[in-house]
């Protein structure tokens, strides 16, 4: 109760009010076999670089319509998923939780294959960047073009979540 | 007609705005806004085949053509996650 499905903002993540979330809608409490759960964390190193922090910042009301997309995308490859994604954006210190999934699933193929999906997917078609601080300067990671019909693109995160 | 503009990330600090408005003709497209753009901050060009668009909040692709009170999203590549 009360938890969004959907989510981006400045507040830390936690991944059990994402698996209560998703457990609870499930259509008839008690059918949900498995829950898969992701947490990505600000890394201390990239690229040779020794990171001292990151700073994300999104274009929000895009962010929370790529989500409702990737939402819409695992309904139709897997209808029995129920999917919850948070994305913290700001400041976040080494070790802290960037990005928070959990899928629920009465089979755990499906919910592992759609939390991998999930996450490729936000990395592909989500308006959210990180603006990396390391020691001796900073600099903006650029990453995929953001083109949600990019048809080869949704097959290369379908072909990495063993679809 | 006037549109907002709306930059991100590295194009925000480029122009050294994230939002500015701009007045536009009619039959102006996303494309010709960031023409302009890209004439007014020469190294925002670089960006030209990698950048993704949006209007009012949606995904658009560079033909759409704009109408008065849009906001006009430009997006360098993404990195979330």
């Amino acid at each position: 109760m009360g938890i969004p499905l959907l989510s981006i903002g400045t507040a830390p993540l936690a991944l059990e009010p994402l698996i209560a979330a998703v457990i609870e809608r499930g259509e008839a409490t008690g059918s949900d076999g498995a829950v898969t759960t992701f947490l990505g964390l600000v890394r201390n190193h990239n690229v040779g670089r020794k990171v001292r922090h990151l700073e994300y910042e999104a274009y929000e009301p895009l962010a929370l319509r790529a989500f409702e997309r990737i939402t819409a995308e695992i309904q139709a490859t897997w209808p029995d998923v129920k999917l919850a994604l948070h994305h913290r954006i700001g400041r976040i210190e080494i070790g802290g939780a960037s990005v928070a999934i959990a899928a629920a699933s009465p089979h755990r193929g499906h919910a592992f294959s759609a939390c991998r999906y999930a996450i490729e997917r936000v990395k592909q078609i989500a308006p959210i960047w990180k603006r990396e601080f390391f020691d001796g300067g900073d600099v903006w990671i650029e990453g995929a073009t953001a083109d949600p019909d990019d048809a080869a693109a949704r097959a290369e995160a379908e072909r990495v979540a063993c679809v | 007609m006037r549109v907002t503009v709306k930059l991100f990330a590295r194009l925000r600090d480029i122009a050294g705005t994230p939002e500015m408005t701009r007045e536009v003709a009619p039959g102006a497209t996303v494309g010709s806004l960031w023409q302009e753009l890209a004439t007014e901050f020469p190294e925002i060009a670089s960006y030209e085949r990698s950048i993704s668009t949006a209007v009012n909040a949606d995904y658009a692709r560079r033909g759409q053509v704009l109408a008065d009170g849009d906001e006009v999203a430009f997006l360098p590549p993404v990195s979330g996650g």
